[in-house]
């Protein structure tokens, strides 16, 4: 973990409530796809904790929604404010048991930290098939970069007025692992539905960010974990539902 | 040269900033980030004689000016604490740190401090009888001058460093309890613990902490515990440590106007990890800008 200044590059939406930001700084404690970042934000106490979509040497790319008071903030800032940023948060997703054929399920604001993973995944020379969800074809971003990328993608929207109709769990076929990242109930879905070893990315509330509060612990199969410093990322192996709460 | 250095209970500290129990984990976390040496002492997780997962999520409420917790003293049980945190504590701390303790049972304070007792890294006590996160225990004691007395007799019988009891705000008269604990042998007294609180969401109606209620922290409490602070600093002769809502070498000076020997930091360090590191750098130039000398000087300056 590090904190750091970062400069607002872009802030953009990608559809009517999501929207893109890059961030200009030190990002050598980005190690992993699936870790994030904590934004402080000027007169709220908390940070905000947001996945990481994309980095490179220079910058940090995150896609939020716009939900509470932290977002709506965040939805305001112009390109050159800067911002106080911990990086390099959470464990982030393990690449070295994707095996052959790779599938990548996210659902609504659960797509954007697949994006650098999918990414990671197609230069070490996988198959990385994409399989995302959303309500309804306005909802739907980040598809097209999937495919520039050069991963094979399956849109899902509940209503079916774009992609096919249903929910993503409803289209795993030949895969070797499952990364997920969505909601609570579709991560369910996903750890019932999948047929091989898989790694899921869980959301809780938090305080800290970095392990100091235990704020959002949950426990697992093998013992209790904080989401933001043993997570997000657990395998399915030691998930434990029915404790989750 | 400013001198920052105040003593409590007999032993030297470098300087007053202790971060509070419960926001500094068992301090490897932050070693992380910087040297923890340059802290005065830290107080440790609240540790239990079994171990505890705690309360159910979410456990966290933003609030303005703050944040409610209803953590619940999750920690792994006072053998596995001695057995595998502190070797891992002293491995990133060499100076001695404050044993935070949490119970249900006269019973069980009494054992969970007489392990900690034993161990040569810790030089404090202290005893939590005031976490409003567990039902039936912890806060019981705290709200009960009797309670408090007989919590802190039975423990200070059974150990020999130095126990400071940690009390709660959620009482009439917080000094009346803070005497009780002298009167029962006492070597400190340290406040506030949270404030009870509450948020509702109002989009679903249901409380925001899964707990319904938890305690609330953070810069907009640091008022309330200057007052108590200063009410039990009236009333006791025994050193007060001062915390709720310390978040500037300015409020460290505060506190300890108010009576505070050495003061605690805690949900500050949940939102700047280098909260403490940055307010050990910032004492030196404020002191020389109040024309302060040594701290030592100014605890109880408004007493």
């Amino acid at each position: 973990m590090k904190q750091g200044l970062y400069t607002i590059a872009e802030n953009v939406p990608l559809t009517h409530s999501i929207y893109k930001m890059k961030l200009v700084g030190d990002t050598s404690e980005c190690t992993r796809p699936g870790q994030f970042i904590n934004i402080l934000i000027d007169g709220l106490f908390l940070r905000r904790p947001i996945s990481v979509a994309d980095y490179d040497e220079q910058s940090i790319t995150i896609i939020y929604k716009v939900v509470g008071k932290g977002t709506a903030a965040m939805k305001k800032m112009k390109v050159d404010d800067t911002l106080d940023v911990l990086t390099g948060l959470g464990n982030g997703y393990d690449t070295s048991c994707s095996g052959d054929k790779p599938l990548l399920m996210g659902a609504g604001v659960g797509v954007p930290p697949l994006y650098k993973l999918a990414k990671e995944l197609v230069s070490q020379g996988k198959a990385v098939k994409v399989l995302i969800g959303f309500h309804s074809a306005s909802d739907v971003f980040l598809a097209d970069d999937f495919a520039a990328i050069g991963a094979d993608v399956t849109v899902v929207t509940s209503d079916g007025s774009v992609g096919k109709k249903g929910r993503v769990t409803q289209y795993m076929d030949d895969y070797t692992h499952v990364y997920a990242c969505g909601p609570e109930g579709m991560l369910k879905s996903v750890y019932e539905n999948c047929t091989t070893s898989a790694q899921l990315s869980f959301e809780e509330r938090m305080g800290c960010g970095f392990g100091a509060c235990m704020g959002c612990s949950c426990k697992t199969v093998t013992g209790y974990k904080r989401i933001c410093k043993d997570g997000p990322v657990l395998f399915k192996e030691e998930i434990l539902w029915q404790t989750q709460k | 040269m400013a001198d920052t250095k105040v003593s409590l209970c007999g032993i030297e500290l470098d300087n007053p900033i202790i971060p509070a129990s419960g926001t500094f984990g068992y301090g490897y976390e932050f070693a992380e980030l910087y040297d923890i040496n340059i802290l005065g002492t830290f107080s440790f997780k609240g540790t239990t004689l079994e171990p505890r997962f705690g309360n159910p999520t979410p456990r966290i409420a933003e609030c303005t000016a703050g944040m409610i917790n209803s953590v619940g003293l999750q920690n792994p049980g006072v053998e596995k604490v001695i057995a595998e945190e502190l070797p891992k504590l002293t491995r990133c701390f060499n100076k001695k740190v404050m044993a935070n303790v949490g119970g249900f049972s006269v019973e069980e304070y009494v054992r969970t401090a007489a392990m900690l007792d034993a161990c040569d890294c810790v030089g404090w006590l202290e005893i939590n009888i005031s976490c409003p996160n567990v039902h039936g225990g912890g806060i019981a004691f705290g709200t009960s001058a009797s309670a408090a007395a007989q919590i802190t007799a039975a423990v200070k019988k059974a150990v020999r460093k130095p126990v400071i009891i940690k009390l709660s705000p959620n009482v009439t008269d917080i000094a009346g309890i803070a005497a009780a604990c002298e009167d029962s042998g006492a070597d400190g007294v340290s406040l506030i613990n949270t404030l009870l609180g509450m948020r509702i969401d109002i989009k679903t109606r249901r409380p925001v902490v899964a707990n319904r209620k938890g305690g609330f922290s953070g810069e907009a409490v640091f008022p309330v515990a200057v007052r108590m602070v200063n009410e039990v600093a009236q009333r006791v002769k025994i050193p007060v440590v001062g915390i709720g809502g310390v978040a500037s070498a300015e409020n460290v000076i505060e506190m300890m106007m108010a009576g505070a020997t050495a003061v605690q930091v805690g949900a500050a360090n949940l939102v700047n990890p280098f909260a403490c590191r940055d307010i050990i750098a910032g004492l030196a130039p404020t002191m020389e800008k109040y024309k302060i000398n040594s701290l030592k000087e100014i605890i109880g300056a408004c007493v």
